[in-house]
């Protein structure tokens, strides 16, 4: 029975749910910008690495290896897209 | 009557008068030719319901070449307009809807499916694949970006087009100050088309990285299959910022939202970031695909393999890479400090270093070898010393300081227009003349493709350089009319008999297609080009399971490894084959896409509402579908195999 059980699987949907509740409090609590961008920021990335290996088997095939280089990639392009536009858009704007 | 005068042109003249007629025509004399000659039941079967990535290959390319008659249109009513000062030909507004149309027009209806649909005919015959590894999702993909572009179309005779420029900034695009529905037709037909480009790009890394033959590991790729596959790395992860902008743009034009207004928290620089956050990397995914088709007819009519082949492939990856941190050399005037700018000003002509080691790997391709002019080989060759003009000009244009001076000048506009025109537009019209006996049998006439070419290259550097110069004079892109004082007048005449030029050019294509399909000999080889990769290795007309028996590949070259080096290319026996069925769903669900688009851009919320429903029940449909596909018998492969003499 024990190992019938999807133990991981219900760890991960709670866990993913509490990274949701964590989110929403951005907009619950009175927060600065900064705080409650870099709360958005590490929630969302927490939560879709979570989304991928646990729920989207991303570690369990034969493709691993090009599954995870597409990760990366995007990881990539996500961060720039954010830091750029924060860069353009913000800190380096007069 | 208040309800209909929506539908109205707000601002209507002759020539969109007779254009309305025209299509009414044209679209009755289609209807009435297909029923005449009892063609609708042949139409549906073999073409609105293919899966065949050959048969949506084909029908990608002509809509592209429909849509590149209509943004030339486009473009000679501006040089017409421009070619002598104070002209009244056409007034302000429809000048500003003819250059936003042209715009549009031109990358994401004409560059972009032209290119997806050689990706379509030659990747999957590249990689010995039998098709392209999801055919249903294939078919989406191309009938959501025709939708999307007969949506944009129609609009300049319903409702009005957007006149906002292809770049559609805000606050002008906003409703305060663009009050006709035709930014929302930008919003909502690009939106559609966006989305079969990215289902696009998800099918082709899936084709790529699971269905190569046997043997063929990712460096034994041939070259226009690596920069495909690139490219579709740049779609997948660029469209969605470009579907999320769009999204929010609809927001803010149908629902009152206030992401891109000036007041209210919202910030209308942040589309102009947004856009080219995506923008950039569309340059380079109209682009690196014409590198592929490069390297291909260069080194197949230079008769020599491709010179540097792992730089060539490591310089496309650092382009992608490059491609996504420099898209803020757009807007250095827009007011971010120093940093900003030259941060960007440096990745931006840190891409130079790529592109060049590109052009010096086709040089030294070309160094020594056995040069044939072909029509394909003349537009490669016309291709690199242009591009280079283009690509130099572009790093003036990187130097942040230099660009105050010349930002939305002509002499921008001729920059990419000097990079997008050799490194796009010769580069599918040589690969469409150079893959065209591979898709239908026979080849286009040499003669009238040379007359074509010539025409082509130097209308276009008639046209364009004289450009370069106003620009630095000052001549701003976009302005509908000059005084004589400014002394633009004669370049822009020149510009417009260059303009004509062009316009013969494309119209003997056309031409030749006519020609050579009465004239020309049908008794050609599998491979009259005497070419290096594996497509030419099937039959020609290419049997709908591409090859009878998958392909062993050894090297970069194997099918001319097969001709010369005696390599055994087809080695297993021929087994019954698995083949995905046709299907209706994907060109009706792109239909109701189509109504709910025009919903939308009207705010009719009944029927979207109604076309939603519709669109999800498509999906629903699909996912309980019990759809195995069908097997071919190996009496059946055996019997087309002889047909199209000889089993191999």
């Amino acid at each position: 029975m024990k190992e019938l059980f999807p133990r991981g699987q219900v760890m991960g949907f709670a866990f993913s749910l509490v990274l949701t509740l964590v989110a929403l409090s951005v907009i619950m609590f009175d927060l600065s910008l900064k705080m409650g961008v870099i709360i958005l920021l590490v929630t969302a990335f927490m939560q879709a690495a979570l989304q991928l290996v646990m729920f989207m088997h991303a570690g369990e095939s034969e493709d691993k290896a090009s599954i995870y280089t597409n990760v990366y990639y995007g990881l990539f392009v996500a961060l720039v897209t954010i830091f750029g536009t924060m860069l353009t858009m913000i800190w380096g704007y007069q | 009557m208040d309800y209909f005068d929506r539908f109205a042109v707000p601002h209507p003249s002759p020539a969109i008068y007779a254009s309305m007629v025209a299509i009414g025509l044209t679209m009755i004399a289609v209807v009435a030719g297909i029923t005449y000659f009892k063609k609708w039941g042949y139409l549906w079967r073999e073409w609105l319901t293919t899966v065949d990535h050959k048969r949506i290959g084909i029908m990608y390319i002509l809509a592209a070449l429909l849509m590149l008659f209509r943004g030339g249109v486009d473009a000679l009513m501006m040089r017409a307009q421009t070619a002598i000062p104070d002209n009244g030909l056409l007034d302000g507004q429809h000048y500003n809807e003819v250059f936003t149309t042209h715009g549009v027009v031109m990358i994401l209806f004409m560059a972009m499916p032209f290119i997806i649909g050689l990706m379509n005919i030659v990747t999957p015959l590249q990689i010995g694949a039998r098709d392209v590894a999801f055919p249903r999702l294939n078919a989406v993909s191309f009938w959501l970006f025709f939708m999307g572009a007969m949506l944009f179309n129609i609009s300049f005779v319903v409702g009005g087009s957007p006149d906002a420029g292809w770049t559609s900034y805000f606050p002008l695009a906003s409703n305060d100050f663009s009050e006709s529905v035709g930014s929302n037709y930008y919003a909502i037909s690009l939106q559609i088309a966006g989305i079969g480009t990215l289902l696009t790009g998800i099918n082709f890394i899936v084709t790529i990285l699971k269905m190569r033959a046997p043997g063929m590991n990712l460096m034994k790729m041939p070259m226009f299959t690596w920069s495909i596959l690139i490219t579709n790395f740049i779609i997948v992860f660029a469209f969605p910022v470009l579907t999320v902008a769009l999204a929010l743009m609809t927001m803010d034009r149908l629902f009152g939202t206030q992401f891109f207004t000036m007041a209210n928290g919202g910030s209308d620089m942040l589309w102009a970031n947004l856009f080219w956050v995506w923008g950039h990397p569309e340059v380079y995914i109209v682009i690196l695909p014409a590198f592929g088709i490069y390297s291909e007819i260069i080194s197949t009519f230079a008769r020599r393999n491709l010179y540097g082949y792992n730089s060539m492939v490591i310089s496309m990856v650092a382009i992608s890479t490059l491609s996504f941190i420099v898209w803020a050399h757009h807007f250095y005037t827009m007011g971010h400090g120093a940093m900003v700018n030259g941060i960007f000003s440096i990745t931006t002509m840190a891409i130079a270093v790529p592109t060049g080691v590109k052009i010096f790997n086709w040089l030294f391709t070309l160094w020594k070898g056995k040069i044939v002019f072909t029509v394909p080989m003349l537009y490669s060759l016309a291709f690199i010393p242009i591009f280079t003009l283009g690509g130099v000009t572009g790093v003036m244009l990187a130097m942040a300081s230099a660009d105050y001076q010349y930002h939305n000048t002509m002499f921008l506009v001729v920059h990419f227009h000097y990079v997008l025109i050799p490194g796009t537009v010769f580069a599918v019209l040589a690969g469409f003349t150079y893959w065209w006996p591979k898709m239908f049998g026979f080849m286009l006439s040499e003669k009238i493709g040379k007359w074509s070419f010539w025409f082509i290259t130097i209308g276009f550097n008639v046209t364009f350089f004289p450009m370069f110069i106003t620009g630095l004079d000052g001549q701003a892109r976009r302005m509908y009319t000059y005084s004589e004082s400014t002394g633009y007048g004669p370049l822009n005449m020149l510009s417009f008999v260059g303009a004509i030029g062009l316009a013969i050019g494309f119209a003997l294509i056309v031409y030749n297609i006519y020609w050579s399909t009465r004239y020309a000999s049908r008794n050609i080889s599998n491979d009259p080009w005497d070419a290096r990769s594996l497509e030419w290795a099937t039959h020609t007309p290419i049997p709908e399971y591409n090859f009878a028996v998958v392909p062993t590949v050894a090297s970069t070259e194997a099918f001319w490894d097969a001709k010369k080096k005696g390599f055994k290319l087809f080695g297993g026996k021929v087994e019954k084959i698995h083949m995905p069925n046709n299907s209706g769903v994907p060109f009706i669900m792109s239909c109701i896409f189509f109504v709910w688009g025009f919903a939308l851009v009207f705010s009719m919320w009944i029927i979207a509402i109604i076309a939603t429903i519709g669109i999800f029940a498509c999906m629903i449909h699909r996912s309980f579908e019990k759809d195995h596909g069908r097997y071919i018998s190996v009496e059946e492969i055996e019997e087309t195999e002889n047909k199209l003499r000889g089993a191999k």
